[in-house]
């Protein structure tokens, strides 16, 4: 076998590897987020009807969506090492960063893989066109980015606690706050055809909070793992 | 003792003083004497979240379980005080503005302080072991505290609201407060400041007595 220097990189990528295989074994939580989202867009379009919406409301209700499919699946994440026991494994085999990184990458790509469906999926339903859609993407992006670095640390939390569905939802709401309010603006922006310029102010509390969040929870993590 | 006592005198003092005194703002008339203490009792739900900020710091550092007692102590103080800011803000909005809540920023944020707060015992509750109870609500601390600035600074810098500001603002920026009023005001605040001091010790020895009749 080749001998192989293995940095921290390599060993993050191995676990978001070891993640993504293992998820589409069972699809678990792929399953229950977009079900989950499906579901919620659904009875959105259902209960509105062939009612016109402002853009402000769409952009409420897009992140409203987003925001609950989140917290249904990301804490599977840590949730299921706890409880298949495989948690001390993990913890023996790979350094804290290496674990960060390649769950919050795996949350994201499981976030970024439901929004690719629910995206355009709420576009039809809505019936709404996107009249900015680079500021609507860069919006979507930042805002799912930010969205996981927040979550991560919550998710570890909530997965040594009881109460895990519940506990998930009460403690991300004010934490992500901040986050909801500059998407919210930002795709609503976006959706009314205003200019990139004008969702700068949103653009830029969306990037200051993603590299507060991750620097904050990366820091975090090794207390909270270790435990 | 004697602090206790002081303390009492101060708070009589200052209570009287902001009923006597001239209203601090003509136009809203005798309603605006709720600044007196709807102020410094939302600066003091701060700066409680602040110490709850320190002392998770702390524990994380040193692990030892007395830091985190005075976490959960000063959160507890601190929602205390957030519900009695809240409650204050929302009589003074209702007598006003005719209205008891809007969602205007700082409405919302010290809203978020209590979401905050009841995240925070939510999380005490789901956890049974002592160690990992503190370590874990210490981290939510640590998190939430980081998340706040942009509640209160930045969002209402970058969303100049369509909604009403608060008085409490317009007040503040009547910086040519007569000096009757602004020294009522910093009694108040230092008065507020002293009572969470005050409550802080008291509960702190609580726990040590507690603590201490739990090893017997």
């Amino acid at each position: 076998m080749q001998i192989r220097k293995f940095t921290w990189a390599t060993k993050s990528a191995w676990l978001l590897a070891k993640e993504l295989k293992s998820e589409f074994r069972t699809r678990y939580a792929l399953n229950a987020v977009f079900m989950f989202a499906l579901t919620t867009l659904a009875v959105t379009s259902f209960s509105i009807g062939a009612f016109a919406l402002t853009p402000r409301i769409v952009s409420s209700l897009l992140w409203l969506v987003i925001f609950f499919s989140s917290l249904s699946g990301l804490a599977q994440v840590f949730v299921k090492e706890e409880e298949a026991k495989t948690a001390s494994l993990l913890r023996l085999v790979a350094a804290p960063d290496t674990v960060f990184l390649g769950k919050l990458l795996f949350n994201l790509a499981l976030l970024l893989m439901l929004e690719l469906i629910v995206v355009p999926l709420f576009m039809v339903w809505m019936n709404v066109s996107i009249l900015n859609l680079g500021l609507f993407l860069s919006v979507l992006l930042l805002g799912t980015l930010g969205l996981v670095c927040a979550t991560t640390i919550l998710a570890v939390i909530v997965s040594k606690a009881r109460a895990k569905g519940s506990l998930f939802a009460v403690l991300s709401f004010p934490v992500l706050l901040p986050l909801l309010i500059a998407s919210i603006d930002g795709t609503r922006l976006s959706l009314e055809g205003q200019e990139f310029a004008a969702g700068w102010g949103d653009i830029r509390l969306l990037v200051s909070y993603l590299v507060v969040m991750f620097v904050a929870s990366f820091l975090l993590f090794d207390s909270v793992w270790s435990e | 003792m004697f602090w206790k006592v002081v303390l009492l005198i101060w708070m009589s003092a200052v209570i009287a003083a902001a009923f006597l005194l001239p209203a601090p703002q003509s136009q809203l008339g005798p309603a605006s004497r709720i600044f007196f203490f709807h102020v410094p009792v939302a600066w003091v739900a701060v700066l409680a979240f602040l110490l709850s900020f320190v002392f998770s710091i702390m524990y994380l550092k040193t692990r030892k379980l007395d830091y985190d007692a005075k976490a959960s102590t000063s959160s507890r103080l601190g929602l205390l005080f957030v519900i009695l800011a809240t409650i204050s803000g929302s009589i003074f909005a209702k007598s006003t503005w005719g209205s008891f809540w809007n969602w205007d920023p700082r409405e919302t944020s010290i809203f978020i302080l209590l979401l905050i707060y009841g995240a925070y015992f939510a999380l005490r509750s789901a956890v049974e072991s002592r160690e990992r109870r503190a370590a874990l609500s210490s981290a939510y601390a640590i998190m939430a505290f980081v998340a706040v600035p942009f509640l209160v600074f930045v969002v209402p810098r970058v969303y100049l609201s369509l909604h009403p500001t608060t008085s409490v603002i317009d007040v503040r920026l009547q910086m040519q407060m007569p000096p009757a009023i602004l020294i009522t005001f910093l009694a108040s605040l230092l008065g507020f400041t002293f009572l969470f001091i005050w409550m802080f010790n008291l509960e702190r020895r609580i726990n040590i007595l507690a603590a201490r009749q739990k090893e017997v």
